[in-house]
């Protein structure tokens, strides 16, 4: 099936579930993404599982981006019937950061979605265990969003480190990088 | 026969000239007692130094490693710098242990290797006592290890401590039934528990030692030795201590001298089990000669007749350990209950029928003429 | 009279404890030696280095990729340079490829050798371990030599490698290819790989199906191990792996069923085998000289765009999610390893085994700590 074959039935397969702002679009890996509504990401993402056409029951990767207006979820999967790759990414609105999990498509899902919840706030409705992973239970904020303000201390210990932080950002040690 | 003791034997060496000079009876018994006591007591620290010695060196070089070789001659006294080291160790006992139970388990367990080597003939004369039951006596302290090792491991009152605890039990006396068995073997043959006696009734030859008296012996030995094996936690059989698994089993919580107390128990039973193979099924210190009426040059040939027997079999337990990984405690249980036991006791009824079809004759063994 | 109750006991395992790779932590509940369930608690080597990247410029976050798996750390630096090469649109000199090919397949060896060492080393056979890193030496010796570095070795650059190489490297390299082969390999063989103890050990333990790999996402030796024939440098190959010819050995139940420990372990140690085919071929391929780096501008942005580049580390699928906004820095860069899902699966096959197994399933599943908690 070529790559336009594949946008084609893809396109007809989601109708309805597909956010109409974005289209199918070729990323610079040669992998298609599409973009899903975020309250249809079940429905869309359960039809290119079971699908025979798609069967695309290998997710290779999944993560949460902070887009400082809204929140994206990726889901990189993978079809060894096609042969083929699938960028799935549905937009999230940042006040209220919800979206279905996927556990009941991928079980190995658990964990990326518990890393994503650490570290992005996106709450996964109906997740078994959502609990924090790689941060302390009791740790406050989430690391990788845009706005995200690091903590002065932890656990009584004083670690701010806003000169370093400072310095790195407007790009002063990043003097002769190019170089290796 | 009468049973021999070295404290006696002292006594009666010296207590003529002793009296003479004036020290009181009582102080001549206790020195008489003491004597053997503290020499065997040094012989199994000094044999478990020189172990750690070997052990070190073996796996360095299986390992392609050089080993020990900075304090002393070829790092030959490496050992005493541990010992060094340990004692000036601090002696943690953590908070919540027993403290009595804590501070009791490592002596448990030493004495029960000590015990045993009282029982154990060194060759010639040299046997601390005689005992007329010296295998039942060795089979019973060499148990005591197990209440050592389950105190220290409730004691700790940590949970992989007490996980090798309850697993050196399980151990322990699962592996004792094989031994104990695969020892009365002999003792139908020799019709003694005396351990001198039985190292007497075989020759200096190969063909007059047990394992070659019959068959069953033959394979008694080898179930006596893996089981052994299993008694004194060496790999494949180190559950109680398995250190990828339980950290460090039954002594985790233990530091310094205390815990190098296992660690001479552990080596000094080495020495002693292997001892046990080389005397019950080897010929022992048997070079054909009576060991308490022959010279004393003969003696301490007798002692390194005993010694060449012995030390290979220890050589032999550290290869094994250096090259085997370790079984799964339900498989070791399997091995012992499934196996060990069934074939141990066909040995032990088979050699049995044995002497009854060939009137107590091996295949070149001789039953002595009453 | 207190009371007594007869329930699970409540085990700690790590975060130190010899056969926790890494600092990593299990919560057993066990009734005795069996174990009823096994929840693997991550997150003490976390680094953020999601967020760090975020924070450096493109180039400056090589070196941080070392640290995501510390025992192969150039095939990390592969996977970021590639992802990175791929969304900028920069062209890779043809000697620098062969030079990367043959770095990583030595990371892998090197990796390799931990990981089925560290394997019996848990299974009580130390000896084995020591002959391993006997091999992981000779490979630091010479990633030493190539590279500098015996560890983070931070060899690969954004459209290239960081030095051609050293003088007498090759013959080094294929002699050592060449032991591996014929003599390391065969000995380690002979010494432990079918001896029946520690074919007792793995055999029928920590049985990983097919669908359940698939289902739980294990990628690399583990899925393998379970079956799959895929391997990304034969299915998608990426760099010039098209051009070299190997095998991908899959697990077949050699002495127990498909997809137990002895698979993963077995699998594993064809690798080996493989790899220095693998690198024989590229020492013959590699082109006589030229370019080992293209010049990149002093200031190098990469255009807007996201992309997911995977490459098979030797842990398995190392991926890159990179998304650029056009700057001079990543917009966000997620790093998707092979131990992360490997440790995920611990959880579903540790139900009922014994506390031994588990220590097998650790090490059979290679997971190695900073690589999950990144």
């Amino acid at each position: 099936m070529s790559r336009e074959e594949l946008i084609a039935k893809l396109n007809a397969a989601l109708e309805g579930w597909l956010d109409t702002n974005e289209q199918a679009r070729t990323m610079p890996n040669n992998d298609i993404m599409i973009v899903l509504r975020s309250e249809s990401l079940l429905e869309a993402m359960g039809r290119l599982r079971w699908d025979s056409a798609f069967e695309f029951s290998v997710l290779m990767n999944h993560l949460g981006v902070d887009y400082k207006d809204r929140f994206g979820v990726i889901y990189n999967i993978f079809s060894p019937s096609l042969g083929r790759k699938l960028t799935v990414k549905a937009y999230v609105e940042h006040e209220k950061p919800v979206v279905h999990t996927l556990e009941s498509l991928y079980r190995g899902i658990n964990w990326y979605e518990r890393e994503t919840y650490d570290m992005l706030g996106i709450v996964f409705r109906r997740h078994s265990n959502l609990r924090r992973l790689l941060l302390p239970e009791d740790w406050e904020g989430h690391p990788l969003r845009k706005d995200y303000v690091y903590p002065e201390s932890y656990g009584g210990q004083d670690h701010s480190r806003e000169d370093l932080l400072d310095s790195c950002a407007s790009g002063k040690t990043a003097k002769g990088d190019s170089d290796g | 026969m009468e049973q021999y003791s070295a404290a006696e034997k002292i006594y009666e060496l010296f207590s003529e000239k002793a009296l003479a000079l004036g020290i009181p009876e009582p102080v001549l018994v206790i020195a008489a007692y003491a004597i053997p006591c503290l020499v065997v007591i040094n012989l199994i620290q000094g044999a478990a130094g020189m172990l750690t010695y070997a052990e070190r060196k073996i796996s360095a070089d299986i390992q392609n490693r050089i080993g020990a070789n900075r304090v002393g001659p070829f790092g030959l006294i490496q050992f005493l710098a541990d010992g060094v080291k340990l004692f000036l160790k601090e002696d943690i006992i953590p908070d919540a242990a027993d403290r009595k139970l804590f501070k009791l388990a490592p002596y448990i367990v030493l004495s029960s290797t000590v015990l045993a080597a009282i029982v154990v003939p060194f060759g010639g004369s040299f046997i601390v006592a005689d005992l007329n039951i010296g295998l039942i006596f060795i089979i019973v302290v060499s148990s005591l290890l197990v209440v050592g090792f389950l105190m220290s491991g409730w004691a700790s009152n940590n949970k992989w401590a007490l996980l090798g605890g309850i697993r050196s039990a399980a151990q322990i006396i699962s592996y004792e039934i094989p031994t104990a068995l695969s020892l009365l073997c002999i003792v139908l043959i020799t019709g003694t528990f005396s351990l001198q006696e039985t190292v007497m009734s075989q020759g200096l030859w190969p063909w007059q030692w047990f394992i070659f008296h019959n068959p069953f012996s033959f394979v008694a030995f080898f179930i006596f030795f893996v089981s052994a094996l299993a008694e004194m936690n060496r790999t494949p059989f180190d559950f109680p201590e398995a250190e990828s698994e339980l950290v460090s089993g039954y002594n985790v919580e233990y530091s310094g001298m205390r815990f190098s107390i296992f660690f001479i128990a552990e080596y000094g039973s080495i020495f002693i089990i292997s001892g046990l193979a080389a005397a019950v099924f080897l010929g022992g210190g048997n070079i054909g000669l009576d060991p308490y009426e022959s010279p004393l040059h003969m003696q301490l040939l007798m002692v390194g007749v005993f010694f060449a027997k012995t030390v290979p079999l220890c050589l032999v337990i550290i290869w094994v350990r250096w090259s085997m990984p370790r079984l799964r405690i339900d498989q070791m249980l399997t091995m012992c209950w499934k196996y060990f036991i069934p074939i141990a006791f066909a040995c032990l009824v088979a050699t049995a029928i044995w002497l009854l079809v060939f009137n107590g004759n091996g295949i070149f063994w001789r039953m002595p003429a009453p | 009279m207190a009371k007594y109750s007869s329930k699970e006991m409540v085990l700690n395992m790590g975060p130190h404890h010899p056969s926790t790779h890494g600092v990593l932590r299990f919560i057993l509940q066990t009734d005795g030696e069996m174990m009823v369930k096994a929840t693997p608690d991550v997150g003490f080597l976390h680094r953020g280095l999601e967020k760090i990247a975020e924070k450096v410029p493109w180039q400056s976050f090589m070196p941080y990729t070392d640290r995501i798996d510390y025992l192969a750390s150039v095939n990390c630096n592969l996977g970021y340079a590639l992802a990175v090469e791929r969304l900028a649109g920069v062209e890779v000199p043809e000697r620098a490829e062969y030079l990367r090919v043959i770095a990583a397949e030595l990371g892998r060896l090197g990796s390799h050798f931990i990981g089925f060492g560290a394997l019996l080393l848990d299974l009580g056979a130390v000896t084995p371990f020591v002959h391993a890193l006997r091999e992981r030496e000779t490979f630091n010796d010479l990633m030493e030599m190539l590279t500098g570095a015996r560890l983070t070795h931070n060899y690969v650059r954004i459209g290239g490698v960081s030095h051609d190489l050293p003088e007498g490297f090759l013959d080094k390299c294929r002699e050592f290819v060449d032991h591996l082969e014929h003599e390391f390999i065969p000995e380690f063989n002979d010494l432990i790989s079918f001896n029946s103890i520690l074919i007792n050990r793995l055999a029928n333990v920590g049985v990983i199906t097919e669908e359940t790999a698939r289902e739980f996402t294990l990628v690399g030796a583990n899925l393998r191990g379970a079956g799959v024939p895929f391997d990304l440098r034969k299915d998608e190959p990426y760099s010039i792996y098209d051009r070299f010819e190997f095998d991908v050995p899959v697990g077949r139940g050699k002495f127990g069923q498909r997809g137990d420990c002895y698979d993963r372990y077995w699998v594993r140690v064809e690798e080996v085998t493989e790899s220095c085919r693998i690198i024989r071929q590229a020492i013959d391929g590699l082109p006589g000289s030229g370019e080992t780096r293209t010049r990149l501008p002093k200031v190098f942005k990469v255009p807007e765009g996201e992309a997911y580049v995977r490459t098979e580390s030797p842990r398995g699928e190392l991926g890159f999610y990179i998304i650029s906004d056009g700057g001079k820095m990543p917009y966000r860069l997620k790093i998707r390893t092979g131990s992360f899902s490997s440790i995920t699966i611990i959880e579903h096959i540790s139900q009922g085994v014994m506390v031994a197994d588990l220590v097998a399933i650790i090490g059979s599943l290679d997971v190695v700590a900073p690589e999950i908690d990144r």
